[in-house]
């Protein structure tokens, strides 16, 4: 029978880390939302419910609709009100309201609009409406000025805040373990010059130099291009804390005995930095990028938000944002702000996830 | 002590060169030259410039010649006070930009003095009080501070402020003070203004700060020489603040030089938002309508600011902290 301390003493490094991050409740709750969260980025189209970019005058602010479970018998038989065009008795203006007496029956695994899934060409979505009229729609989190369904929008555009995310941090890794891996195994001259540049760096005003960097861009880019673009501007001021997360652990670590050992046993520099120093701090690194993340994503919104990020049509968090940016069209469509709600969940969830795995990165400790 | 101001001051220079650099940059990076740019504008409202006025101007900003050319021609003239004109408002960019310079100013020196009385005492308290009601109370602020982007926290307190008190919050001034000339009247109403967008713009950096300061002073907290003072018999009062605060204030010091900067920029998001006449919603319209001269100087006094700043909060850094001051001597 092998006690807790016996399993505690064979474990290997990834096992101790994950029963220390497992004792972090937050960051664990953390690590499930994010999941969700990815799950959704990648199936949005699917679950989107209808067509992220169709407008439609008809559909303007409509409110969040809520999906009844049941029919008037009681049946399982989901449905949501559909809507009606009123004639204005003083502008004789057709005006859309919701029509509650007017049931619209869901339909699941049914066609929508097309498109490409894992290369994949399909137009299966969880919920489609069955015989809906023009301007009928499953409206969850309501509509825009546009008539654009806002949780389809908001499924889009999770997928697209959340990969720049990624993308962004893979950039300023590169960057962070490149330059402060150089900056700790050569020293003197270099680790001088890295140094200071990252002093220069950090003390930079960064929003006024992105604004002014992504302006530039030209106009006639593609989506991809001015989605590409502005993940290397951002990245370019915010490899530094990697870089100092790196070459402090480089520093501490190569005082270390094993290290020591593996000079005098002949290894190379490189074989010693690729073999023995990077996967004694991968977990140190990880966290660091857990924590990174949460700073690219705020930085793609507030450019996206300012109108110098993505451009419409692309679909992100700041560019739904861009939409309640005027308190007047919040009073109006209170519904708008619910594009914040991911923002901010994502944000914590990274923190605590962060946290989690920093406190975990090091299981001996 | 001189070494460490000196080595300050050449890194200030150093980034305000670079800085001079980017905003030219930026001021070249559109495709086409901008006195293209400029005679184009010009034809749109109806007036036409002449081959001489624009081969003079040409010769002005030495168009056509290396990137360092151009720049010495740009940066020999913002030396003296001349920042070119702008486009859009076909004025000088510096009568444009006028006192929203000093909004700017004054707006992110009252969200750096926020900052600091915020974070100091909160985060002492968080960790003398260690889970204790209001430490929660203040982590649950803190981890808002952090999560929520502060353009997104003015947003939803406009957005309350409007449905709940049916009041505007925007602006730094009331509406009969706007075009008011400046006296004391006019600055009472700014410092009326001044505190909503202040915090709401500290928060971000408070939190953060609050948090360094809590585990810096927790680690100390748990020393033995802490447990000696209170054993000879000191004050809970002075056990805490004369020691372990000042040697836990180290890693929350130099991170505070680095706030000067994120305020600047977060200001430009929150001034958009709430309305406020810094140069932040200028900045944003310049680059929008491709009015470069206007941005790039507007980037360029901003990045200036900063290194001022970063460097007035440096002195204040080695005044409160001796350790600095003494481990370059």
């Amino acid at each position: 029978m092998a006690t807790d301390a016996d399993r505690y003493a064979v474990a290997s490094q990834a096992q101790l880390i994950w029963w220390r991050f497992k004792r972090h409740r937050m960051a664990m709750i953390s690590m499930v939302v994010l999941a969700v969260f990815y799950i959704l980025a990648l199936g949005a189209d699917f679950l989107a419910t209808s067509d992220p970019q169709a407008t439609d005058s008809r559909t303007s602010y409509i409110a969040p609709q809520p999906i009844h479970l049941f029919d008037a018998d009681g049946s399982f038989r989901p449905w949501v009100a559909g809507i009606k065009g009123v004639r204005d008795v003083k502008t004789f203006k057709l005006v859309y309201t919701v029509d509650s007496n007017r049931r619209v029956y869901i339909e699941f695994f049914g066609h929508g609009y097309k498109y490409s899934f894992l290369g994949l060409e399909t137009d299966r979505h969880l919920m489609t409406l069955k015989d809906a009229q023009r301007g009928e729609g499953i409206y969850l989190f309501g509509t825009d000025l546009l008539g654009r369904d806002l949780w389809s929008r908001l499924a889009v555009a999770t997928r697209v805040s959340l990969t720049i995310g990624l993308v962004g941090v893979t950039i300023s890794l590169f960057l962070g373990v490149l330059l402060g891996g150089l900056s700790a195994v050569y020293g003197g001259v270099i680790d001088t010059i890295i140094q200071r540049a990252i002093e220069v760096i950090r003390s930079l005003p960064a929003i006024p130099l992105w604004l002014g960097l992504s302006a530039a861009l030209p106009n006639d880019w593609s989506v991809t291009q001015v989605y590409f673009a502005i993940t290397i501007i951002i990245s370019l001021l915010t490899w530094t804390d990697l870089a100092r997360v790196v070459r402090g652990k480089f520093l501490a670590l190569r005082e270390e005995d094993f290290i020591l050992a593996a000079e005098l046993a002949g290894a190379s520099q490189l074989r010693i930095v690729f073999h023995h120093l990077l996967p004694s701090f991968t977990s140190h690194i990880i966290a660091a990028v857990s924590l990174a993340l949460p700073a690219m994503i705020i930085s793609e919104t507030s450019l996206s938000f300012l109108g110098l990020g993505l451009r419409p049509p692309a679909i992100s968090w700041g560019i739904l944002l861009q939409d309640a940016q005027n308190v007047q069209t919040l009073a109006l469509a209170p519904w708008l702000l619910l594009s914040a709600v991911p923002v901010v969940l994502v944000i914590l969830a990274f923190n605590f996830l962060g946290d989690g795995l920093r406190d975990a990165a090091d299981p001996y400790g | 002590m001189i070494a460490f101001v000196t080595r300050r001051l050449l890194l200030g220079l150093l980034t305000t060169w670079l800085i001079s650099v980017l905003s030219f940059a930026i001021i070249q990076l559109p495709p086409g030259d901008f006195v293209d740019a400029y005679i184009a504008q010009l034809a749109s409202s109806g007036s036409a410039v002449s081959a001489e006025e624009a081969r003079s101007l040409r010769e002005l900003y030495g168009l056509g010649q290396p990137f360092y050319v151009q720049y010495g021609k740009w940066i020999a003239r913002v030396v003296v006070g001349d920042f070119g004109e702008s486009m859009e408002w076909r004025r000088p960019v510096i009568e444009v930009i006028g006192d929203r310079i000093w909004l700017t100013l004054a707006l992110s020196f009252a969200a750096l003095i926020v900052t600091w009385t915020l974070a100091l005492p909160i985060g002492i308290y968080s960790a003398v009080r260690q889970y204790s009601f209001a430490d929660y109370i203040f982590t649950f602020f803190g981890f808002i501070g952090i999560a929520v982007p502060n353009f997104l926290l003015a947003l939803v307190i406009m957005y309350f402020a409007f449905t709940m008190l049916g009041a505007s919050v925007g602006g730094l001034f009331s509406a009969e003070m706007t075009l008011a000339p400046w006296g004391w009247e006019k600055a009472w109403d700014l410092i009326k203004h001044l505190p909503l967008p202040a915090v709401i713009l500290a928060l971000a950096g408070t939190a953060q700060l609050v948090r360094i300061m809590r585990a810096n002073l927790l680690d100390e907290l748990r020393k033995p020489y802490v447990v000696t003072a209170r054993a000879k018999g000191l004050s809970e009062m002075r056990t805490v603040l004369k020691y372990p605060v000042r040697a836990a204030l180290n890693p929350f010091a130099s991170n505070l030089a680095y706030q000067f900067p994120q305020l600047i920029s977060g200001g430009i998001i929150i001034s958009i938002v709430l309305g406020l006449p810094t140069v932040g919603p200028l900045l944003v319209k310049s680059l929008v309508a491709k009015d470069m001269f206007l941005a790039g100087t507007i980037v360029l006094l901003l990045g200036v600011l900063t290194v001022i700043g970063t460097f007035i909060s440096d002195l204040v850094l080695m005044w409160v902290e001796p350790r600095l001051r003494h481990q370059l001597d």
